[in-house]
């Protein structure tokens, strides 16, 4: 028996395998497509103080290798999601739930926790959507700025906190340290990548809003230079997405020093992905004589 | 329930400069499928990291499920090389449907490939036994030119009378679907009797079914074609506008109500 469970800056999860914000709404929509016993958290679509309206259509654009996304952060505000959307989550799960947020300011990010209080098992902050120019973009892309907002959502919530980096920075280094000093338990990485599209033949932006964010397959071997980058500069436990089809894409992030990882883009075409991804990890550790999944973390030979 | 099922393919034809029918053994899929439903389709050629492509359930009948489609892109235009034998995997049945009962006479008007799950509908009205006033649907069918009519002989077999039109004016009346069914719809109100309109189709041509529902006071139900990626209501990537607010296309829909829809 492989020991699965993971402590992941205090929270526990049951199995190293999330979803990813954004990617799998807000956790009830795949009940009877996705095997919910081989998952450690699922992470809720991004919610702020007030509901958002998001882009216009089109809001995405397939890619060989991947998807460019411009949803634009659409979601329900943070009373809806306490109110109505995290109930009916609890009615069809255990599986411990993060929830997402983003705001247009500090005071609206600390709100959003503050608000959230313990109602859920953990907080991750986007600080790294390109889409939303008002949004994530600024509070990602500078340290000191980065700092800003984390502190001040590190007093609004005693709940284990993860920060979601943008990848598109020169080094990763200062963001991480940034986080560290600001008092988070986590890291996510990595955030989509922006990127743009074009219909040649009508001479225009695929996507209404012009660019968006890259996901999916390309992406990975993006995300574990990140996760490796990151982990070689924190002790802070590191939950890892971008690209991850099957175990062998998650195990790489593990062994680049992640604790956990989390399935997004993947589940749209087979929502059998998350379990493959479990069991693949299971018969990784005993075939390589592996007593805990946590034994993988970092565990690069050279 | 939803499925996500590996269906074997029985049958793969031509129907048609462009289009196909696909004929798959899903009994899973096809015991609960309702009309206006689709399924979200893994298209075996392409990497298997692809997206999956969103179909109307054409017809569900004995385990069998059908879909008739036109190659556009490169997700259709690699479905076409699937045979029979092989294997395709359809998530479904997913969305809100039409409704399978009608006070008077069912108009449905299709475009294009519009038309896939108005054969299905037409079938189940037929089925539902005890309806007020039964009434044989009428079609009221469009495309460019003759051969993007598509199904009529299956229509026929139901007994169910078509309108056709057709923009260059090869079969039927020239122009647009609306063109008999205006007609239809002068008719009916003169004598004062009960329809209901059902549409899938173009932007354009729900656009003036809702229209005329909602001017005419007669319910509308109207099936809207969005760009999907989950299918599930996981992604907010298949946004219609209503007076409500922003819905997503693959749960809230494909079918609305003609008074919600704001365009
Ligand atoms: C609810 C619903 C029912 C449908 N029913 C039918 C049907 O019965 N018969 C039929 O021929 N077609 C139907 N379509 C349209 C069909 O899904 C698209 O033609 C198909 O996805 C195009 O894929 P492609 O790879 O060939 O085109 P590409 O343009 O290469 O596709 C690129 C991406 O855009 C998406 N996309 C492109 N066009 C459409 C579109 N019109 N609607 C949704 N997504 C699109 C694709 O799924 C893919 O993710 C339906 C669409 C919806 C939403
Ligand atoms: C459609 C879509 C919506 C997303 N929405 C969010 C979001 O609201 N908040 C967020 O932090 N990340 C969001 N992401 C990013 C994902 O959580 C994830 O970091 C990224 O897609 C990389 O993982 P993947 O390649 O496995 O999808 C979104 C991604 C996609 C594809
Ligand atoms: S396609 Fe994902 S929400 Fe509709």
């Amino acid at each position: 028996m492989v020991k699965m469970d993971v402590n992941l800056g205090g929270l526990r999860m049951p199995t190293p395998v999330a979803t990813a914000s954004g990617t799998f709404g807000y956790g009830t929509e795949y009940v009877g497509l996705v095997d919910y016993a081989k998952l450690g958290a699922v992470t809720a679509k991004g919610i702020r103080l007030d509901p958002w309206p998001g882009n216009p259509m089109p809001r995405h654009a397939e890619v060989v290798g991947g998807l460019v996304n411009a949803i634009g952060l659409q979601g329900t505000g943070v009373e809806a999601f306490l109110s109505k959307t995290l109930p009916a989550y609890r009615t069809v799960s255990k599986v411990p739930l993060i929830a997402n947020i983003w705001g247009g300011s500090v005071e609206e990010y600390a709100a959003v926790a503050a608000r959230l209080g313990d109602r859920v098992e953990a907080i991750e902050m986007n600080v790294s959507c390109p889409n939303v120019k008002a949004g994530g973009h600024t509070f990602g892309q500078d340290p000191n700025v980065l700092f800003e907002v984390v502190a001040a959502v590190r007093k609004a919530t005693a709940r284990p906190l993860l920060v979601k980096l943008a990848p598109n920075v020169p080094s990763i280094v200062p963001y991480v340290k940034a986080c560290e000093d600001a008092g988070a338990d986590a890291l996510s990485l990595i955030n989509t990548i922006p990127a743009m599209v074009i219909d040649i033949e009508r001479r225009v932006p695929v996507l209404a809003n012009r660019t968006g964010g890259l996901s999916g397959r390309g992406v990975h071997p993006v995300a574990v230079k990140l996760v490796y980058d990151a982990h070689r500069a924190t002790k802070l436990p590191i939950l890892a997405m971008g690209g991850v089809y099957e175990a062998k894409d998650a195990i790489e992030l593990l062994l680049a020093g992640a604790t956990a990882v989390a399935v997004g883009t993947a589940t749209f075409t087979d929502p059998g992905v998350v379990a493959a991804v479990h069991d693949g990890i299971v018969a990784y550790c005993e075939r390589h004589g592996f007593a805990s999944v946590s034994d993988l973390t970092g565990n690069l030979q050279g | 329930m939803r499925k996500n099922e590996q269906a074997k393919v029985i049958l793969h034809e031509d129907c048609g400069p462009g289009y196909r029918l696909l004929v798959l053994d899903a009994p899973q899929v096809a015991a609960d499928a309702r009309p206006g439903q689709f399924v979200h389709v893994k298209v075996p050629a392409l990497e298997a990291s692809a997206l999956r492509r969103p179909f109307s359930i054409f017809n569900a009948e004995d385990g069998r499920l059908e879909i008739l489609y036109k190659a556009v892109g490169r997700g259709t235009f690699a479905l076409n090389g699937v045979r029979p034998g092989e294997t395709v995997e359809v998530l479904g049945p997913l969305g809100r449907g039409f409704p399978e009962t009608c006070r008077g006479t069912p108009l449905l008007v299709g475009g294009g490939y519009g038309v896939a799950p108005l054969y299905f509908l037409a079938r189940r009205l037929l089925q539902t036994p005890k309806l007020p006033n039964p009434q044989t649907p009428k079609l009221f069918l469009g495309g460019r030119t003759k051969t993007d009519l598509l199904a009529l002989d299956r229509f026929a077999a139901l007994g169910v009378e078509v309108f056709a039109a057709t923009n260059d004016g090869s079969f039927g009346t020239k122009g647009f679907a609306v063109v008999p069914l205006d007609a239809e719809l002068a008719r009916l109100r003169a004598a004062g009797a009960d329809f209901e309109l059902f549409t899938c189709g173009p932007d354009g041509l729900l656009k003036a079914v809702s229209e005329r529902a909602v001017s005419l006071g007669a319910p509308g139900w109207i099936s809207v074609d969005r760009h999907m990626v989950c299918g599930v209501g996981a992604c907010y990537a298949c946004i219609q506008r209503t007076v409500t607010g922003n819905a997503r296309c693959c749960v809230d829909g494909p079918v609305f109500k003609a008074e919600e829809l704001a365009w």
